[in-house]
Formats: structure tokens, C-alpha cells, sequence
């Protein structure tokens, strides 16, 4: 098998009587494209918010690389109102700030697109590359940090470019239409030159025509950059063609997962999507 | 992709030296504008009467102008809605006229306090330093547990904080050092224009080129979006520190200007009241547009302390008293000018936009080009 890239072990996440994530074994390996799917409210976000930091998981653990990144077990309140049947009691407490994790090698986007609103396509690039800057302040100030400053810069042109939202790079973010702000969003996560990049629902409002410009552009971008994909989305199609494993959620439960074929054929998965219209 | 290799070409091949003589030559116009303006300011004050109203607003209009930008780096661009600047004014302040009082003086000044525990003074230039450095280190230690509160929460915490420091800093066992509730007198004060100028712009200026670089980008970025900055990397904590830690020590800077301004320094001075009108200030000139804050900082003063001031007079045209004018109608007529502006224009008068000496350029060439084809 391939290098593992991520690995949940037994995640759950419960906000007070409510468990969003129950008990999730999960493994993305590199180069591999992979979809998490699920009725709405099923949990998908939620797992994305359990891996980049955004929120501390009630018990499990996420590794990237092989190397434990967060790690929780019930604490506090959460120890008398945890249902879950699994405690971890040896796990380490290990709960990083979302931006240690982006440095650590993964990107994500949101599913409600977050762009930098008030500045312009460029600067929302530029900003990626803050995090891996050396200057700091001082420097900064005094410009004494200008060729890496200038680095910055062209990096995030040439980016632009590869991208082809190079004739965009002055206009405020807010401005671009629709589909290119989700590109916009995309060039982002990479100019933070992850390993991992994870999409949260990125075909979500476009038509078909859009969708399949999408899938041909993730594949694109994964070979370019050397990337491994996990990607929320709704849009079967999209996910039919580009990924090679699936992983199915519903009520935070993981009810089946393997190849596309696999998945479709699964009788759980039809029953969970069973009276579910699909959003495409 | 030819006109990126170019690009990229010309950049590599920049040494530190062309790098500078590019920026003053891009910046001819300001530059311009500077030498200009200190030279209108140098001949004004051969020309007119020392005691010139105008004088009064020139040099309280610059402390405040160095106070509000610094609030607007906080609350304009990196969007934590703070109310702690009268408190770290207050200890800019105190710190310059400790450190700055000549010792024969402090017998006199701390007559309370046996001449206080300080027996030395340091040249003015390090104690405005020194203001600023004082409360950094204070903002630094109040924004470790403060800046993790939600934004209103924050206000009211550094609200109380301004309130604290006020009381401690009257506290009569702190008198050797603070002089308790007593005034602190006879430092250093300038009596040139040109001085609150100088520290004041020198200081803006160092703002701006912090809010034009990459930390000022991570500042805007968190404003708009924190969970997307931090997605992007940016480590929150750090940069929200860094960010009301530099605020204040500018803020402790236009303190201690302040303080030379009035000649004497008193902790009751530094109200809540002082850190709203600032804020009226920074709201007026357009949150988040650094020269809005020094155009609306100058008209503010110029209102409050000398436009305005007719109105509390009582006025008599012959025989005939005008009515209403009379001692706090002026405090009347400029709150309802302020609720006028903040609610008809509450973008402020700049919005987010800038005054750039590009833009004067622009519209000079707009109104050129306009004549020509007139003149056709
Ligand atoms: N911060 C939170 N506090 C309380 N409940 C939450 C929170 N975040 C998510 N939930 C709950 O967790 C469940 C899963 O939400 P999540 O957003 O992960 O679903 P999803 O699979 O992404 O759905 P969708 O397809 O609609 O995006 C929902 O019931 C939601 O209400
Ligand atoms: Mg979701």
C-alpha cells in the first residue's frame, strides 16, 4: 500500500447531547483522490473541522504522515455527557491552533467560500505566503526583507497565472463571480504549499458544465503539485468520476466506504440517500 | 509569460540602493508635500503670534492624529474593537515626564513624596521611546488573557483596563514614583509646531509602512476572515499581540507628546471620555483609512477647540442678544454634527480609501489633460 497520508482513529466529535462524528476510522493515502460523502447534516464538515483545528474532537485522534497531530479523550463536562461506547483514556491531549496545522502541510477550502473580502485576488495569494516567510516584523517594517518580500510576490503572480486569475489579480475578491472566487479559494490553500488539500463541497452552485470543468481542474492541480485530495461534495457525478476510494457518512455514523462501484451498489448507502434529491 | 519573465528579471537584479532611490523616486510627490509643508509651517510661525489659535490645533491636532492611526491599526485594520488608548496614553505620559522631570526640580514637583525615588533623567528623545516601550510591555501583559474575548467583550475589558490604570496611577503609595494625584510638572515641553510634527509623522509613517508589508496584510486578512487567516496560517494569537502591542506603544508615544503639549500631566486627565473622542475621530476619517485619521483628527480639533468656540460665548449684535449661545452650546452643536456625519456618512469622509500623493498626481494630470482639450 501506499504512503499514509491522513488516518482517523475513532473520532468522535458531540456537541453537548448532539454527536456530529461518531466513531470514525478513516485513511487517505498519497496520491490518492478521496470523497466523503453524506446526507446534509451528516457530518463531513465537522470531520475537516476535527482534522484542521478548528474544533477540538471529544475523543479520537487525527495523524498525518504518521505522526499524531490531534488527539483528545472526554474531559471535563464531556465526561458525563460522552455517549460514545470508545475512550480513549491513554490518549495524549493533543489539540493544535488551526494555522500549526496548515503549516504542517494541509489546506482546506469552506464550504460557504471565506475569501479575504476587502482585498484584491493577489493579496489573498499573498496572504498564504505569510506563514512560511522568515522576516518578521521589524524587518518587514523597514523593508529590510524585501527579496523575500519580491519571492512572495512572484511566487503568488506565478500562481495566479497557473491558475489563469492573472488578469483578475487587481480586482477586490468580492467582485469576481462566483466560480472564480471558488478558484480563487483553491489558489490559496495551495500558495500555502500543502501535501494534503481538502475541499469542502467545491462544485457547490455550479452547473454541470462548471462541475466538469471542476473535476478536470482537481486532477490537473493534484498532478501538478503532487497533491492528495479528500473532498466533500454532493455532486455525484464529480464524485463517481475523480475518486478512487469513497467514504459514506450518515448521523456522524461511517456506513460504507471502498471504490465508487463499491459505494453504489451498497444498499445502506442507497437507503441513507433514499428520498435525498440529489443537489446537482 | 514573457511579461512575468521580465518582471522577474527586473527584481532580482535590485540591489538595497536602487530599491531606495525607486521608492523616493515613486514617492517624489509626498516628498514634495513634506518639504512644502515644513516650510509653510516654519514661515507661519515667524509670521504669526505664538498664541495663535491655529498653533493650538497644528500641535494637538498632530498628537491626535499619531493617537487615532494608532487606534485605527487596531480597530481599522486588524478589526479588534479595543477602547483602551486613553490608558496607554496615560502611561506614555507619565513615563516621559518621570523620566524627564530635571532632578533639582523633583524636590518641588514631589514636595509630597520626599522628591520621589527617581534621582535621574534621561534626554527626551529616549523617554519618548521609553513612553511607547512602557505601555507595550503593559499591552503586551493585558492582551495575553484579553484577546481571546469576542470583540464586545474585548472593548469593555480594555475599557475597564483604561479605568484601572487611572485609579492605580493616583494611588498615594505609588506617590514617589507617579506623584500620587498630584500633578507632575517641569519636563521637557516644546514650544515649535514643528515638533509634534516630526514625532507624530515619523510615527504615522512607520504605522503605514507596518500596514502596507506582509504583517499588514495578515492584520487585514484577520479582520475580514479570522477563521479563513488562520486557515491560511496566520497564528491568531501572535499576530492580534502584535498588532494592540505596536497600537499602544503609539498610542504611549502620543501620550507623552500630549503631555509636553499641556506642560503638565495629571492620571484624572485621561478619561473615557478622551478615548471616545478618538474614536469619533477614527469613525469620522473612515475606518481603516490611515490619512481620513489625521484629515478628521485636524478638523476635529480645529471644531472643538476653535471653530466652535463662538457659540458658548454670549454674543451681542447691538442690542440684541443672540439666543441659545451661551457656555456648553458649543458641546451641543458639535455632538449633533457628529451624529449628522456618523449617520449620513458612516463611512467617515475617506471611507477606506487613501490620500496618495499617486491620487494628486492623478487628479493634477486629470484637470491638466481637461484644460487642454478645453483650450482645443
Ligand atoms: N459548532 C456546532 N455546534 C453544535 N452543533 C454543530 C456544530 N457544528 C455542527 N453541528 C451539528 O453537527 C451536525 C453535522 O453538521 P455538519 O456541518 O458537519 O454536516 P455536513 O455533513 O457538513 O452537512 P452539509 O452537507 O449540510 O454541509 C449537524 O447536526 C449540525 O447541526
Ligand atoms: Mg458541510
Amino acid at each position: 500500500m501506499a504512503e499514509n497520508i491522513l488516518h482517523l482513529e475513532r473520532l468522535t466529535m458531540q456537541f453537548g447531547g448532539v454527536t456530529a462524528v461518531n466513531d470514525l476510522t478513516m485513511d487517505v493515502y498519497k496520491d490518492e483522490i478521496v470523497a466523503l460523502i453524506g446526507p446534509n447534516g451528516a457530518g463531513k464538515t465537522t470531520v475537516f473541522n476535527c482534522i484542521t483545528g478548528v474544533y477540538e474532537p471529544t475523543n479520537g485522534s487525527v495523524s498525518f504522515c504518521g505522526k499524531t497531530i490531534v488527539s483528545n479523550r472526554p474531559q471535563g463536562k464531556m465526561k458525563k455527557l460522552y455517549t460514545g461506547e470508545y475512550r480513549g483514556e491513554d490518549l495524549k491531549i493533543i489539540s493544535p491552533t488551526p494555522d500549526k496545522i496548515t503549516k504542517l502541510g494541509i489546506a482546506r477550502t469552506f464550504q460557504n467560500i471565506r475569501l479575504f473580502k476587502t482585498m484584491t485576488v493577489f493579496e489573498n495569494v499573498l496572504v498564504a505566503k505569510h506563514m512560511r516567510a522568515r522576516q518578521n516584523f521589524l524587518s518587514a517594517t523597514f523593508r529590510l526583507n524585501f527579496k523575500e518580500e519580491q519571492r512572495m510576490r512572484e511566487e503568488s503572480l506565478a500562481l495566479l497565472e497557473e491558475q489563469g486569475l492573472l488578469q483578475y489579480k487587481d480586482e477586490i475578491a468580492s467582485n469576481l463571480p462566483y466560480g472564480l472566487q471558488r478558484r480563487l479559494e483553491i489558489s490559496r490553500a495551495l500558495a500555502t504549499e500543502p501535501k494534503l488539500l481538502m475541499l469542502d463541497e467545491p462544485a457547490a452552485g455550479m452547473n454541470p458544465q462548471e462541475t466538469q470543468e471542476l473535476a478536470d481542474f482537481i486532477v490537473q492541480i493534484k498532478d501538478k503539485y503532487n497533491l492528495t485530495v479528500l473532498m466533500i461534495e454532493h455532486h455525484m457525478d464529480l464524485v463517481m468520476k475523480i475518486s478512487e476510494r469513497i467514504y459514506v457518512l450518515d448521523f456522524g455514523k461511517l456506513i460504507a466506504h471502498g471504490t465508487p462501484e463499491e459505494v453504489q451498489k451498497n444498499q445502506r448507502v442507497i437507503d441513507a440517500y433514499l428520498g435525498v434529491a440529489e443537489d446537482a | 509569460m514573457n511579461v512575468m519573465n521580465m518582471e522577474r528579471n527586473g527584481l532580482n537584479n535590485k540591489s538595497t540602493f536602487s530599491a531606495v532611490s525607486e521608492f523616493i523616486a515613486k514617492n517624489k510627490i509626498g516628498f514634495l508635500l513634506i518639504i512644502v509643508l515644513y516650510s509653510a509651517l516654519f514661515i507661519l510661525e515667524k509670521m504669526m503670534p505664538p498664541s495663535s489659535m491655529l498653533f493650538v490645533v497644528l500641535k494637538k491636532g498632530a498628537i491626535y492624529a499619531l493617537v487615532a492611526v494608532s487606534m485605527n491599526l487596531l480597530n481599522g485594520f486588524t478589526g479588534l474593537f479595543s477602547l483602551g488608548q486613553a490608558g496607554f496614553m496615560l502611561i506614555g505620559s507619565y513615563t516621559y515626564a518621570i523620566f524627564t522631570i530635571p532632578v533639582e526640580d523633583r524636590a518641588a514637583v514631589y514636595q509630597y513624596f520626599d522628591g520621589g525615588i527617581i534621582r535621574f533623567t534621561v534626554p527626551v528623545f529616549i523617554a519618548l521611546i521609553m513612553a511607547g516601550v512602557a505601555a507595550g510591555i503593559f499591552a503586551f501583559f493585558i492582551g495575553l488573557p484579553v484577546l481571546r474575548l469576542k470583540s464586545d467583550y474585548l472593548a469593555i475589558a480594555t475599557l475597564g483596563f483604561a479605568e484601572i490604570i487611572r485609579a492605580i496611577f493616583q494611588w498615594n503609595k505609588l506617590g514617589p514614583i507617579t506623584n500620587g494625584s498630584n500633578l507632575l510638572k517641569k519636563f521637557p515641553s516644546f514650544s515649535s509646531v514643528l515638533f509634534p510634527f516630526t514625532v507624530a509623522g515619523i510615527s504615522i509613517a512607520l504605522i503605514v509602512l507596518l500596514i502596507n508589508s506582509s504583517y499588514g496584510r495578515a492584520f487585514k486578512a484577520i479582520r475580514d476572515d479570522e477563521i479563513a487567516a488562520e486557515a491560511m496560517g496566520i497564528n491568531l494569537a501572535k499576530h492580534k499581540l502584535l498588532s494592540f502591542v505596536i497600537s499602544s506603544f503609539f498610542a504611549g508615544v502620543g501620550g507623552a507628546l500630549l503631555a509636553m503639549y499641556q506642560t503638565t500631566v495629571q492620571a484624572s486627565a485621561f478619561k473615557a471620555a478622551m478615548t471616545y473622542e478618538i474614536l469619533l475621530i477614527v469613525v469620522i476619517g473612515g475606518v481603516g483609512s490611515i490619512t481620513g485619521s489625521v484629515i478628521s483628527s485636524f478638523l476635529f480639533i480645529a471644531c472643538s477647540e476653535w471653530w466652535l468656540r463662538f457659540l458658548d460665548s454670549e454674543t451681542y449684535i447691538g442690542s440684541f442678544k443672540v439666543p441659545l449661545l451661551a457656555s456648553g452650546f458649543r458641546k451641543v452643536v458639535f455632538s449633533v454634527v457628529i451624529m449628522v456625519i456618523v449617520l449620513f456618512y458612516n463611512q467617515g469622509i475617506m471611507g477606506t480609501r487613501e490620500f496618495s500623493s499617486e491620487g494628486i498626481a492623478r487628479f493634477f494630470s486629470r484637470i491638466a489633460s481637461r484644460n487642454r482639450k478645453e483650450g482645443a
